[in-house]
């Protein structure tokens, strides 16, 4: 049995070379991993990238097929889930819909024989704010309220590591916004060590200090939010995390701190230190919000460039700004996102523009050119303008 | 009719007609459901009552004609020859082979539906196989088993037959209450240091637990009910309804109705009972949500 001592603090998780293979496929390759003790750690990636399988393993809900796993430095790759010091709080909560609020969330300390167990679940609950709930069954409380229990029910065993499985994911935006807050501010007082596993980019972005993007069972970057979402290394990470221009060209031209590519006949520069590849074919990125529009020919000089001209085929407009994809002959689309300074958009549909950004807000990815569509048919930019644009349209009929 | 009656409702669905018209129409239908549903009740109760009644006949050898009322038969209900030993020997197999074949049976559901294992498809078919078999076939074949083996045939061989038919219908009531549990659940269990004991005690024999109630009350039902499998098998032992099957020839002795109604009133008196908790139960949660 485990013992029947809390966890003074979070615990380091380190994965040293995991594998795991199902039968038909391999879902985690070569996965090694370290997250310091007391980190909101979260692992972001599309569905079926392995990020849950991750989690599993972790939990020891799954055996990893090669590879270690280590708790706060103790092996805990041959152990049982129920004798590692994590707990989970699962996708669908997996409340026990036979056992009332309170008796959920005591379920854990009862079985580790932990003193006052009732007295520790109704401080928990009240931790999540439920406690008046405290007797009632899992199916009368809504949909955010069984996620509070959920979570609830998982802290109050003081695990040296939490496990979050795309816990918001149910919610709807007031309450997710309200969870990710309550997750914050429950790890700032007990001081877990956090590992988020979810496929939405703003959630683990606005929660984690790391994030790690993970991809068909591997990492393909992993950082603080910002550094990810200013240097993206892989065209993939470009473009799941936040929306990315990118262009692929042979090298032109090297000097001491900058690179230049030809891009359909111009000449683009990208600082040295910002671009991953610095001979043969490179993809240069730009977001979409660094981007200048502009209605006649800007002046090109050594610290912007300047694509164009282009035709507008499209402009949404919300409020705060305007989203417009501008064709670019031989470029293809480009999106830029522009604040609405003047009284409506600044360019009409149709209209011809050229766009400019500052050389150091490109960035040059790792990728080979051929490798760089790595989600292809659904992801281009266009359809994420579209996308992007049938959730603004649906956001705005809802407000 | 129907189908006429159906397309007048339909167009009147369709169509924003005045209500009276649509009134009209309905009221066919709405005397015609009544009195066919009534008369298809009265087609089933009447053997129910003709029995019930007949318990209070004042019978003499046979029980067919009315003789007047009397309570004899229900005071004095093992006065009839073997009635009462083979109604207890009905009770004694029926809670055997009910508690042999729900643990049985329930352990085979969760294997079936929770591992992954050579021959389980296999096996999942050949367990329907007592059920589509004819139970003369049945009888007949473990008659003969049991005739070949030397085995003294008697209580103890019905109790094997009624276990081996009970279980197909337990693993079936079970394995649908298996396959819409989360395994989450489970995970959770674990995840909050449940030992595979605690989570299966604490976990998951609570949440199947109405599909075990549910097969344990089928299977006890199908086997105090069996006749066939058990006369093949019985030797000189005497079950309730091979009692009544040997002295229907003689006449059935009212005792035989008292126990036959009881058993009725009982398996009524269950049903309206556990209706009306769940109904309490539910209007508590509702009045507390």
């Amino acid at each position: 049995m485990a013992t029947a001592a809390f966890a003074e603090a979070g615990a380091d998780l380190e994965l040293v070379g995991v594998h795991k293979r199902f039968p038909g496929f391999t879902a985690i390759e070569d996965l090694s991993l370290t997250i310091p003790a007391g980190s909101f750690f979260a692992l972001l990636g599309p569905s079926g990238c392995g990020k849950t399988t991750t989690l599993r393993l972790v939990a020891g809900l799954e055996e990893a097929t090669a590879g270690r796993i280590l708790i706060g430095g103790k092996d805990v790759t041959d152990t049982k889930p129920f004798q590692r010091p994590v707990n989970t709080v699962f996708q669908s909560y997996a409340l026990f819909p036979h056992m009332s609020i309170i008796e959920n969330v005591a379920f854990g300390l009862r079985r580790r024989r932990i003193a006052d167990a009732t007295a520790k679940a109704h401080e928990a609950l009240s931790l999540v704010e439920l406690d008046h709930l405290a007797t009632r069954r899992p199916s009368q409380l809504s949909g955010g309220q069984q996620q509070r229990v959920a979570l609830a029910r998982a802290i109050v065993n003081r695990p040296a590591l939490l496990l979050l499985d795309e816990p918001l994911g149910a919610l709807d935006l007031k309450l997710r916004r309200q969870m990710q807050l309550e997750l914050k501010s429950i790890q700032e007082e007990v001081g877990l060590t956090f590992l988020h596993v979810t496929h939405d980019q703003e959630e683990a972005m606005t929660m984690a200090d790391t994030v790690a993007v993970m991809n068909k069972g591997q990492i393909e970057q992993l950082g603080a939010p910002e550094v990810l979402y200013e240097l993206p290394r892989t065209a993939f990470v470009a473009n799941f995390l936040g929306q990315s221009n990118l262009f692929t060209g042979p090298v032109a031209d090297t000097t001491a701190d900058s690179i230049s590519v030809n891009i359909a006949g111009s000449k683009i520069v990208v600082p040295r230190a910002r671009a991953k590849r610095h001979s043969g074919q490179v993809t240069i990125g730009v977001r979409p919000e660094k981007l200048s529009l502009h209605l006649t020919a800007p002046e090109k000089t050594a610290e912007t460039n300047v694509l164009g001209p282009g035709r507008v085929i499209d402009v949404s407009f919300s409020g705060v700004s305007s989203q417009y994809i501008v064709a670019v002959p031989g470029l293809g689309s480009i999106i830029v996102f522009a604040q609405n300074m003047g009284a409506g958009p600044m360019a009409p549909e149709g209209a011809e523009t050229w766009v400019s950004w500052k050389v150091e807000h490109g960035f040059g990815l790792e990728d080979e050119a051929s490798a760089a569509p790595r989600f292809t048919a659904d992801d281009d930019t266009a359809t994420i303008a579209v996308q992007k644009k049938r959730a603004l349209m649906s956001e705005l009929e809802e407000a | 009719m129907t189908v006429q009656e159906g397309l007048v409702i339909a167009s009147a669905a369709d169509a924003p007609h005045p209500p009276r018209a649509r009134r009209a129409q309905f009221s066919l239908g709405s005397w015609l459901l009544p009195v066919y549903t009534a008369l298809a009740l009265i087609f089933l109760l009447i053997p129910i009552a003709y029995t019930f009644v007949f318990s209070f006949n004042n019978s003499l050898k046979s029980n067919i004609s009315w003789r007047g009322f009397t309570l004899d038969n229900w005071t004095n209900v093992c006065n009839a020859q073997d009635v009462c030993a083979a109604f207890g020997n009905s009770i004694l197999i029926g809670v055997v082979a009910t508690v042999v074949a729900t643990a049985l049976g329930t352990a085979i559901a969760i294997a079936l539906v929770r591992y992954r294992f050579r021959f389980r498809s296999a096996i999942s078919l050949l367990l329907f196989l007592p059920m589509a078999t004819p139970e003369v076939v049945l009888g007949a074949g473990l008659a003969s088993e049991f005739l070949g083996a030397g085995v003294q045939k008697g209580i103890g061989t019905i109790i094997v037959a009624h276990i081996m038919f009970c279980i197909s219908f337990v693993v079936v009531t079970v394995k649908a209450r298996v396959s819409s549990l989360d395994p989450a659940l489970e995970e959770a269990g674990r995840d909050l240091y449940g030992s595979p004991a605690q989570v299966f005690w604490r976990i998951t024999f609570p949440l199947l637990l109405p599909g075990i109630i549910a097969a344990a009350l089928l299977s006890f039902a199908l086997s105090f009910d069996d006749f066939i499998i058990t006369s093949f098998n019985s030797g000189s032992a005497t079950t309730f309804p091979k009692f009544v099957y040997i002295s229907a020839a003689r006449g059935i002795p009212a005792e035989a109705n008292v126990i036959a109604s009881a058993v009725f009133l009982l398996a009524i008196v269950l049903v309206i009972g556990q209706q009306v908790t769940a109904a309490s139960r539910r209007k508590r949660l509702t009045r507390v949500g």
